[in-house]
């Protein structure tokens, strides 16, 4: 009897005219750890509500360690631990307050207080910030708060959405070893999110897209589809960019990613391989035979990359710049009262290169790239874009500079059409070159239907397009994106990447923040940044070798950035 | 269903105390604004002529004339600018320096001895309705009373109308308006500051952790509302200190009676609040209904500032869904009055069956879960 799992009947969800789930039928067995995986807007956090109680399905059935969540909610809540995606605790009350509030509210007998506290403290490492304010925690403190606030009481299924969002890896390892510690002890824990590498440390995993449940057991049953499928080149001679075009065009490939300076591929199921073998060949390359991954697994499941060409690559004329660095900033600093933001940061981004920013939130990196867009006076040091001085001539220098806000984020009151013409007219171009220029990208796009729709109801892909349409229309030679990707389908993020790649083959300049491991493969070079400083800088495999060790020999983008935080704090301790 | 905890709504009450204590925002609604609120009411508001700009035409010198407008310039209602001939005064009115004028003409005695004729000619700036009238109310009282003195001179007596004015002798506004700025303070605090916070735990996502663990409705909306209630008190102790002490109202009724009105007051105001709340659950939203179905009308509605009587027959209607409009009667009445329960009662009854309304409206919306 799996009375301390969660079972799934049918479960439909409706909000007004949108589905945000449709009939997910599955069971969540007890004592085990579930990843409920699934890119933005899947249905993860409305299931999580509905398993919570908080939400009543419009159809089916769901229940929790037996009980109801629609009849007897009032259990629900007595058996569940949820910590919502959003930090569900109190910024102006200390962190001992809040622990005593849930204390309270979840009945944990007074007698026992004492013990649990000190255990929890103990467990989440947060006793020497008892007396702090909540709202002055670091992003993966709140976490750790929030996990002991749902852990009080002892729920026997703990539901924790997208704990690991605006988490630095250090907090975010640390909560999946909590949580493995806590599945040990017979609790059931479902973890949900949007990054499809967490997938692999679950031990059952629900993937979602687009409200339907496309895949339930565990991640290995699912990755193990595609054995024999999954091929690295490492090193290739020449543009890697151009060599992934022409791979991805071949038919029997069905995606293909770059990594690094390798570039891998998966072929379609039964595929010769001849052509890819000859492609690697002619770049001085093999191609190898690799484990394939959740990621793999969850494209090919959706049919497979976009394919390799950029239209609006295509359409863009040559870039050249004449300075030797497209932005280039010194010792650049910038501090808020005491707080210094960042620190000195130095580093040259060469013209056509895919330059990323990578780090945790509140390392400095929103304020760098503020800095280098215009939008933020440095305190001390230069920056230039595109050899022109932001200090000197801030305007000159965001003319030459295109920037694209988290996630695609458009004006919603206005429609496509008005979009584009704002974001035309905004960057000085006017009359006929402006009507060109925007139906070219119209035409480009494929925008042309969609001209009097708001940009929300557009397809994710359609929004992309937009997005990038709008941050492209003055043919900016220098390119930021702020964490373009994350959260986003891996397929609609493949093609965002093709157009970034076809981008740079032209001489576009492009820089990316990040914390998402997937988006610093794609960079040649990467500025690793903690605490407002720039601990590492160096191509995505240098960066990897560094922190390879005999334990570890191939590590991860991930585990390479925990191994530089680590190495960087030893050294400061020492003096 | 688990029943209502006394230890989930004392960590309620005590999370929402100390979320008080620490944001300034919230300490200044409750304190500064009614202190602010209360000297706005006393001093810049005011219904009373006083040292109004006037010019006296004295065209007449006479022994009665004079006495005329010496009453004129002798009065503290007015600030006079003494003039031989109406030309002097006339541009200083156009100029907006005079509010008005008043000319005594050359036959005054004639007209003083002639029953039906007009004493004096008023020429008042026609933005000020009010003031005409008053003037020429006041130039036929200073008549009278000149008149009634010569007239007892002579021996003669006459049937003279001496107004008393009960409760407000000297008809100061300040007396009937700094009560009713305590239904304005309790209906800020109660009203907007509780549909903040309840659209701020919305808006941040704090209800979302609230909602998930035992606590119930009842134990929710207790624990919040409390402590909130316990501020009104305090600021409706506050602004009626001042009240009586710094702008001396008289304070004819007992302070029990008052707190015992405002505590019930609370109940519609606080209601309310959480019905914004529970439908706006964002402070943007939250802070517009609130001023727009709390604040004005309790400011325009009640008939704290205009006589209700007055009003259009709509406007009166809708008067009766204020629960201000009940409150100031209560206020005035103990200010001014004294305890007659006779007056207070049906009005503290009618406070209670807004509140019920309100109360239930927002609980019938309030539900333990997300869907709206």
């Amino acid at each position: 009897m799996d009375s301390a799992g969660v079972t799934l009947d049918n479960v439909s969800k409706r909000f007004g005219a949108v589905e945000a789930l449709h009939d997910v039928s599955a069971r969540i067995l007890p004592g085990r750890l579930t990843g409920l995986v699934g890119p933005d807007g899947a249905g993860k956090t409305t299931l999580m509500r509905l398993m919570a109680g908080l939400l009543t399905p419009s159809a089916g059935e769901i229940s929790v360690c037996g009980f109801d969540t629609v009849r007897e909610q009032a259990r629900i809540a007595d058996l569940t631990g949820y910590m919502p995606q959003r930090f569900g605790l109190y910024e102006d009350l200390t962190v001992l307050e809040n622990m005593r509030l849930y204390a309270a509210l979840r009945e944990l007998p007074e007698g026992e207080q004492a013990d649990a506290f000190a255990r929890l403290l103990a467990f989440t490492r947060l006793e020497p910030f008892t007396e702090r304010l909540a709202g002055k925690l670091s992003g993966g403190m709140k976490q750790k708060l929030g996990l002991a606030c749902a852990l009080m009481a002892q729920p026997r299924v703990l539901l924790l959405d997208e704990p690991g969002v605006g988490v630095d890896p250090l907090s975010r390892q640390d909560l999946w070893r909590m949580v493995r510690e806590l599945t040990r002890e017979g609790m059931t824990v479902v973890w949900s999110t949007a990054y499809l590498d967490e997938a692999e440390q679950c031990e059952a995993v629900l993937l979602c897209n687009g409200g339907r449940l496309a895949f339930d057991g565990p991640p290995g049953e699912l990755t193990a589809r595609l054995a024999g499928r999954a091929f690295r080149l490492a090193n290739p001679r020449g543009d890697r960019r151009a060599l992934l075009t022409r791979l991805v065009q071949l038919p029997e490939v069905s995606d293909g990613v770059i990594q690094g300076s390798a570039i891998r591929v998966v072929v379609r199921e039964g595929a010769a391989l001849d052509g890819v073998c000859a492609l690697a060949h002619a770049a001085d390359s093999e191609a190898e035979p690799v484990a394939p991954c959740f990621e793999d697994a969850f494209v090919d499941m959706l049919g497979g990359g976009p394919g390799g060409v950029s239209l609006l690559a295509e359409r863009m004329p040559t870039v050249t710049l004449d300075a030797g660095a497209a932005v280039r900033c010194e010792r650049l600093t910038r501090r808020f009262g005491d707080f210094v933001a960042a620190e000195n940061v130095d580093f040259a981004v060469t013209p056509g290169e895919i330059f990323g920013l990578l780090g945790p939130n509140g390392a400095g990196k929103s304020t760098t790239f503020k800095m280098l867009c215009g939008l933020l006076k440095p305190s001390a040091g230069m920056a230039q874009v595109a050899g022109i001085d932001l200090a000197r001539a801030a305007s000159d220098a965001k003319s030459r500079l295109g920037y694209m806000a988290q996630k695609f984020s458009l004006y919603g009151l206005l429609s496509v059409r008005q979009n584009l013409e704002f974001s035309a007219g905004v960057y000085g171009l006017s009359g006929a070159e402006k009507k060109a220029r925007v139906a070219e990208m119209v035409e480009t796009f494929d925008l042309g239907p969609f001209l009097d729709a708001a940009p929300a109801e557009l397809a994710l892909g359609y929004r992309q397009r937009l997005a990038l349409s709008c941050a492209l229309m003055h043919r900016p030679p220098v390119l930021f994106l702020d964490e373009p990707t994350s959260g986003v389908d891996p397929v609609t993020r493949r093609e965002f990447w093709t157009h970034i790649n076809g981008l740079v083959r032209k001489g576009v300049t492009v820089l990316v923040t990040t914390h998402f491991m997937d988006e610093a493969e794609y960079c040649d070079r990467i500025a690793l940044m903690v605490r407002g400083r720039v601990i590492a800088l160096d191509t995505p495999d240098a960066l990897k070798a560094r922190a390879a060790s005999a334990q570890s020999p191939t590590p991860t983008m991930e585990e390479a950035f925990i191994a530089l935080i680590r190495a960087s704090e030893k050294a400061e301790a020492q003096p | 269903m688990n029943g209502v905890s006394a230890r989930r709504l004392l960590a309620i009450v005590k999370k929402e105390s100390l979320q008080i204590v620490r944001d300034p925002s919230t300490l200044i609604v409750a304190f500064v604004l009614p202190v602010a609120l209360l000297f706005l009411f006393a001093f810049a508001v005011s219904l009373d002529v006083r040292r109004v700009p006037l010019g006296v035409v004295l065209e007449c010198d006479s022994e009665a004339a004079q006495a005329m407008a010496a009453s004129f310039a002798g009065s503290r209602y007015f600030r006079v600018t003494p003039a031989r001939d109406r030309r002097e005064v006339a541009a200083q009115v156009v100029a907006g320096r005079l509010r008005g004028y008043v000319v005594i003409p050359q036959d005054f005695d004639r007209r003083l001895r002639s029953s039906d004729a007009a004493l004096v000619q008023v020429v008042t700036d026609g933005g000020q309705p009010m003031l005409a009238n008053f003037v020429a109310n006041y130039a036929r009282a200073a008549a009278t009373a000149t008149l009634s003195e010569r007239r007892d001179g002579a021996g003669a007596g006459g049937i003279v109308l001496q107004p008393r004015f009960w409760f407000n002798p000297e008809l100061e506004s300040r007396r009937a308006l700094v009560p009713g700025a305590i239904a304005i303070v309790m209906t800020m605090i109660g009203v907007l500051l509780t549909a903040l916070v309840v659209a701020r735990e919305w808006e941040r996502g704090t209800m979302e952790g609230l909602l998930s663990t035992p606590v119930t409705l009842i134990e929710l909306l207790v624990g919040k509302l409390l402590p909130y209630f316990a501020l009104g008190m305090l600021a409706t102790a506050i602004t009626a200190t001042l009240a009586v002490t710094l702008f001396g109202v008289p304070m004819r009724g007992s302070a029990l009676t008052l707190f015992v009105a405002a505590a019930v007051f609370m109940f519609p105001a606080l209601s309310q609040g959480v019905l914004i709340s529970v439908v706006a659950r964002n402070q943007f939203t939250a802070s517009q209904v609130a001023m727009i179905s709390a604040f004005l009308p309790t400011f325009l509605l009640s008939g704290f500032l205009f006589e209700i009587a007055a009003m259009p027959a709509p406007l009166r209607f809708i008067s009766y869904f204020v629960p201000a409009r009940y409150f100031i009667a209560i206020l005035q009445t103990v200010f001014l009055v004294g305890d007659v329960w006779s007056l207070i009662l049906p009005q503290l009854a009618a406070i209670f069956a807004l509140g019920a309304l309100l109360f239930l409206a927002a609980r019938s919306r309030l539900k333990k879960n997300l869907e709206r």
